[in-house]
């Protein structure tokens, strides 16, 4: 029964909550760069709810199935991986071995169902992003698994997220090392890809291909796929801030420390997509499968001499 | 041999503001073919133009495009003025130079945030246009509004420039000088920047010959040719200014070519400003004589030319208008074949164009099928014109 309440309360509603807040400081800032003066605080919000009782359509020779089964796929995964990160957090007993390489995967799915639902819509345009996203994610997923090994060599070669998390709590945070470092960065640009958001853009780059795989879904399945997307911006700095930062502690003044080190990493992705053009998805590859992965390496190696 | 799939962009897309249809034709991500189809908006322009009188005209051709708006009225009323040769004051040369540089700057403004949207660069697309904010403001200040202003009129200007609105004008020009200088090295020295924009959809100098490009699209390719430099007319040759030309063609290039030319464009409103002659604004023209004229003016996307036949009454026989984006559309052909759709949106918007201005007559059946080609429309024209023999000569 606990879990059933940790799958809603946590998974769920609080990681929405939460990420939806995200998505609105996220436009906020982005308009105040801007010159402009941004949504009210409750927009996020607002525009589910307004999508969930638009008509879901159904284009004319998509597979019915897959289109409609593809966006509650990647919202299924990330309320899994919320779970799993939010047990980690709040009950240091909870976690299992091994339960990184399960948020790995799980993280990955979005991508998936995004891949699935752009194939399954039957349009030039959604089979174009579904292609780019295709090679997106064989571009990202190598070095961000490659970074993530890093915050994995330096806590003792845990692969339990609890271990991690306690090991920092002993020994200091990962990122106050040279290859911790090196690493988060890496992983930050893996995320913005993760993400879908300048520059990494491409698989819905909406003056390019309209939208991209998103560019058939009405109603509530893109009602899910935005709460999916705003729930990620919430669930992937998390996921950074347990590896790299000590995670989140809800006691006293080191819950503040904790909302602390979220905002900053959610502002740094907000800086990075108002500060660059989009690129292309060659370019795109060149970057990860290049300067990233070879970061990444490096800063294993460093993890291995001890910096 | 790879599948061929076809993009569709258009009618209503996104990445135009304007409708019109492109069919790219691509294996995989690299655009193999493209055909252009404009003809959504046809409004017969030319036609009103020959049912209203020679002082309404300008009126008319300054809906013909809704950004460069100011472009049309002066090369109609220069047309106009070509028939009888009619001198015109200089001051109201001075001030015709003052609207159409002000309104260069506002339209290369408009391009850059629009060019800093197709490329995902929205940061850059709301500074462009708050920028250009400023400008409008400026123009409003002179001419009472921020578009289409009216100012033209056959043989002068319809208002003067009074001498206590100058102080704001410069103020406000002057103001937005270290902005567009911030903008300007934004643009040219971000590394992003360069690898999406450099060595994309190059037009090489001989293509932008042969294919008559215009404007910032041919200069961008090394072609010298701006017909305020090739033959002055209003106060263009008064003023000290430079004709900016880069050597590689690709967008990267046009865009620099466009930044480059809003600094020249300050530059001459603020001359035209501080040497502004006294006297009238106005050769008061009571009637044109029989005869055909022509007229040119440096638009922001390229020459506009209009051509305008008298026969002595108070309206014209017939107005031909060509918008610099009727030459710079068949450049697509050389530009986006090879290149991937991901930059296709780019080089599209790269020669800034204004679909709607160029349009003049498509015929097609309920279908949506074209009903004459270019063969047919040349025969239509030439029995037009013996038919129009036959009736006057």
């Amino acid at each position: 029964m606990i879990y059933i309440f940790y799958l809603l309360f946590f998974g769920f509603l609080l990681t929405a909550v939460i990420g939806l807040l995200a998505s609105w400081i996220d436009r906020k800032v982005t308009a105040r760069v801007q010159y402009r003066v941004g949504p009210p605080l409750l927009q996020p919000l607002i525009d589910i709810i307004k999508l969930l009782g638009k008509e879901t359509l159904v284009p004319t020779g998509a597979s019915k199935t897959a289109f409609l089964l593809a966006p509650v796929i990647g919202f299924g995964s990330v309320v899994v991986v919320s779970t799993l990160l939010w047990i980690n957090n709040i009950n240091l007993g909870q976690g299992f071995m091994g339960d990184i390489i399960v948020a790995l995967y799980l993280l990955t799915i979005p991508a998936i169902s995004v891949i699935m639902g752009g194939f399954a819509s039957a349009n030039p345009f959604a089979s174009l992003g579904a292609s780019r996203e295709m090679k997106l994610v064989l571009g990202y997923e190598l070095p961000f698994v490659l970074a993530i090994l890093v915050p994995v060599i330096k806590n003792g070669y845990a692969i339990k997220l609890t271990d991690i998390l306690s090991f920092q709590a002993q020994n200091g945070v990962t990122v106050a090392n040279l290859s911790g470092v090196l690493a988060l960065i890496v992983a930050l640009m893996c995320t913005q890809a993760k993400l879908a958001l300048v520059p990494f853009d491409i698989p819905e780059a909406e003056t390019e291909i309209g939208g991209g795989s998103i560019i058939e879904y009405s109603g509530a399945g893109l009602a899910v796929y935005r709460l999916t997307k705003n729930m990620l911006l919430f669930t992937l700095p998390f996921f950074l801030m347990i590896l790299f930062m000590g995670g989140l502690r809800t006691d006293g003044i080191h819950l503040l420390n904790g909302i602390l080190k979220y905002v900053g990493l959610v502002a740094l992705i907000t800086v990075i997509r108002n500060t660059n053009p989009r690129v292309r998805i060659d370019q795109a590859m060149r970057f990860f499968w290049g300067p990233m992965t070879v970061l990444a390496v490096a800063a294993i190696i460093l993890a291995y001499k001890g910096l | 041999m790879a599948k061929r799939t076809i993009v569709p962009i258009g009618p209503y897309h996104p990445l135009q503001e304007e409708p019109e249809f492109f069919t790219l034709t691509i294996e995989g991500e690299k655009v193999v073919d493209i055909d252009v189809q404009v003809g959504y908006n046809h409004r017969g322009i030319e036609k009103i133009s020959e049912m209203k009188t020679f002082d309404q005209i300008p009126f008319v051709v300054e809906r013909i495009c809704g950004i460069c708006s100011t472009s049309h009225p002066f090369a109609c009323v220069q047309a106009i003025e070509d028939i009888n040769d009619i001198e015109v004051p200089e001051r109201a040369k001075y001030i015709r130079t003052i609207v159409g540089e002000g309104e260069r700057i506002h339209s290369h403004l408009l391009w850059l945030g629009l060019a800093g949207h197709f490329l995902g660069y929205n940061t850059v697309y709301m500074w462009a246009w708050k920028l250009r904010e400023e400008i409008l403001d400026v123009m409003e200040i002179l001419y009472g509004n921020r578009n289409n202003y009216a100012m033209f009129k056959p043989g002068g200007v319809r208002r003067d420039i009074k001498d206590e609105d100058i102080p704001d004008v410069l103020k406000k020009i002057n103001s937005i000088i270290p902005t567009l200088e911030m903008l300007k090295k934004a643009v040219m020295d971000d590394p992003v920047l360069h690898a999406r924009t450099k060595g994309v959809g190059i037009l090489t100098k001989e293509e932008a010959i042969n294919y008559s490009a215009l404007g910032p699209t041919s200069r961008a390719s090394g072609v010298t040719k701006d017909v305020r430099k090739d033959a002055p007319y209003a106060a263009y040759d008064k003023v000290a200014w430079d004709m900016i030309v880069t050597q590689n063609g690709d967008v990267f290039d046009k865009a620099v070519v466009r930044v480059l030319e809003t600094f020249e464009s300050i530059n001459i409103m603020k001359q035209c400003i501080f040497n502004l002659p006294e006297g009238e604004v106005d050769a008061n023209i009571k009637s044109i004589s029989a005869g055909e004229g022509i007229g040119t003016h440096e638009a922001p996307r390229g020459e506009v030319f209009h051509y305008i036949r008298s026969d002595g009454t108070n309206t014209p026989i017939r107005h031909k208008v060509r918008a610099p984006t009727f030459m710079n559309l068949p450049t697509y052909k050389a530009t986006i074949i090879g290149e991937t759709i991901a930059d296709a949106s780019i080089i599209l918007a790269a020669i800034d164009p204004c679909y709607c201005c160029t349009e003049r007559m498509a015929v097609r059946d309920t279908k949506g099928k074209k009903l004459y080609g270019g063969e047919e429309l040349i025969r239509l024209s030439q029995e037009k014109t013996e038919k129009l023999r036959a009736k006057y000569v």
